[in-house]
């Protein structure tokens, strides 16, 4: 059961990791979600113990890989906002849906302030408000992406 | 290791508890990761594999891009294909005759130079690339080539289209390499104005259409138009080749600063194959080597033959080491083809 859940919590960070790196126009990459961070949230909500911590540093360490200036940045965001989740998977789990995105809006304005922080910190700043846009896109996707993820995660159990 | 705190089948009730344990633990790995990776470039080799394992991914994701290209390809009419291959013809001509006298200049070139034989061009060697459409990062300007340390590409490696400069390789994986281009914000190509031969930097603006360059005084002879070309400074370009062209000059009474502004000559966003050039070693217009190599010195006439033993005592620290007197021969060489129009 175990190795089940855990395959397609791979899966299901792959297909994210490709909707992330799929080429789009410039001006429908500002408004892409997060869609890797959004999987990595459902998983530490909904089965804290398969996801968790782990996945979020490893799913953003791939991140790095494919985007990050520096190894380790998107690592520490993901691994900070999926420790949040599990730590309040409960909580959040009761919530309806409307409110599930606010938290997820917050969820991921906190990852983008750790990035922008360690972005100037590192010295490869991008200081373009565009990049603040995905927190909200990402917010209002959450209740469709929640649905899909549940929907793959439940269906072969 | 991955289930390490968050264990599979741990109880209920102990999970706060190890939650925040493993943050802890992941948090420490990733700040030391950052560190290593920022500071000492511990962690290339790192990198390296995980581009390796990364690149299948991004082949795929850039598969039906690459499928479609094909398909318009193959499918392209007899006209349009006849129409391209006269376009192309004339377009060869046209190089043809713009290069018919390169051969005679090159040899006048070296005898100007008191040289025995003219110098070999700088560039030893290309290797055409592909840019694989996928997306590196939106906000930076980045782009991934299909070819990697398997094909002898290093970091720092110039880039180059048809029409100019495009950027440099940031990190090499084992088939694949990241670029940075000359119009991302934290890069900064070493340019000289190919008109008046005053250098100056131009740093990327953050859009695929503009350079900036901000360090040029309010009375700097620079107008809309000027052609910019790499100086060969800063040890990553060779010197000579075509950047941008001026689009944009601002003077403004109370600042001390020109606010101007370049159009690069690649067409950056257009491109789908680039080049990625090797460059002789010890060429003076090469980007590390401003100091001939001593072996050099011996086919220089006599017109630097006094300079030139002392060139080759110093020519152990590269560049702006040697006193003013013997980094002039170099230096007038290297401006010499520019700088007799």
């Amino acid at each position: 059961m175990s190795g089940d859940s855990r395959l397609r919590l791979l899966l299901s960070a792959l297909v994210a990791l490709i909707l992330t790196v799929l080429p789009l126009p410039v001006w429908a990459d500002v408004l892409r979600p997060a869609f890797l961070v959004l999987t990595v949230l459902f998983w530490s909500v909904n089965a804290p113990r398969t996801g968790g911590i782990a996945f979020g540093f490893f799913a953003g360490l791939m991140l790095d890989v494919f985007q990050g200036p520096v190894l380790g940045e998107h690592a520490l965001a993901l691994a900070l906002i999926s420790y949040i989740a599990v730590r309040e998977h409960q909580r959040i789990r009761s919530k309806p849906s409307f409110q599930q995105a606010l938290i997820v809006c917050a969820a991921l304005v906190i990852y983008e302030v750790v990035l922008f922080a360690i972005d100037g910190w590192t010295g490869h700043p991008v200081t373009s408000p565009l990049r603040w846009v995905h927190t909200v896109t990402g917010a209002l996707i959450w209740p469709p992406a929640a649905a899909i993820l549940a929907y793959g995660a439940g269906r072969r159990a | 290791m991955a289930a390490f705190g968050t264990g599979g089948r741990r109880p209920l009730q102990g999970r706060g508890g190890s939650a925040g344990l493993s943050f802890t633990f992941y948090a420490v790995l990733a700040v030391i990761a950052m560190y290593l990776d920022q500071r000492q470039h511990y962690l290339e080799r790192v990198r390296y594999g995980l581009q390796a394992a990364a690149y299948p991914i991004q082949l795929a994701v850039s598969s039906p891009p690459a499928a479609w290209h094909w398909l318009t390809d193959v499918f392209q009419t007899r006209d349009a294909l006849r129409a391209e291959n006269a376009q192309l013809r004339s377009q060869q001509r046209d190089l043809e005759v713009r290069t018919m006298r390169y051969e005679a200049l090159a040899r006048e070139n070296g005898a100007l130079r008191g040289l025995k034989a003219a110098l070999p061009p700088v560039a030893e060697r290309w290797l055409a690339a592909e840019i694989v459409t996928v997306q590196v990062n939106g906000l930076r300007q980045r782009v991934l080539l299909n070819r990697g340390a398997t094909n002898g590409v290093f970091r720092g490696q110039a880039v180059l289209d048809d029409h100019g400069l495009i950027g440099q390789t940031t990190h090499v994986g084992p088939w694949s390499a990241e670029v940075i281009l000359i119009t991302d914000p934290e890069h900064a190509v070493p340019v000289r104005i190919e008109r008046t031969g005053l250098a100056t930097l131009a740093v990327g603006a953050g859009d695929t259409s503009t350079l900036a360059l901000p360090y040029l005084p309010a009375n700097a002879d620079i107008q809309r138009g000027d052609l910019l070309v790499t100086s060969g400074l800063g040890g990553v370009f060779p010197e000579g080749y075509p950047v941008a062209r001026v689009t944009e000059v601002h003077r403004d009474a109370v600042q001390p600063l020109a606010q101007v502004r370049a159009a690069p000559l690649a067409r950056i966003d257009m491109d789908t194959e680039v080049m990625l050039v090797w460059f002789r070693e010890g060429h003076p217009a090469a980007p590390s080597a401003v100091i001939p190599a001593p072996h050099a010195v011996g086919e220089v006439k006599a017109g630097n033959a006094l300079l030139q033993p002392q060139a080759a005592e110093h020519a152990a620290p590269p560049g702006p080491g040697p006193a003013p007197a013997t980094g002039a021969p170099p230096a007038a060489a290297t401006s010499a083809p520019q700088g007799t129009p």
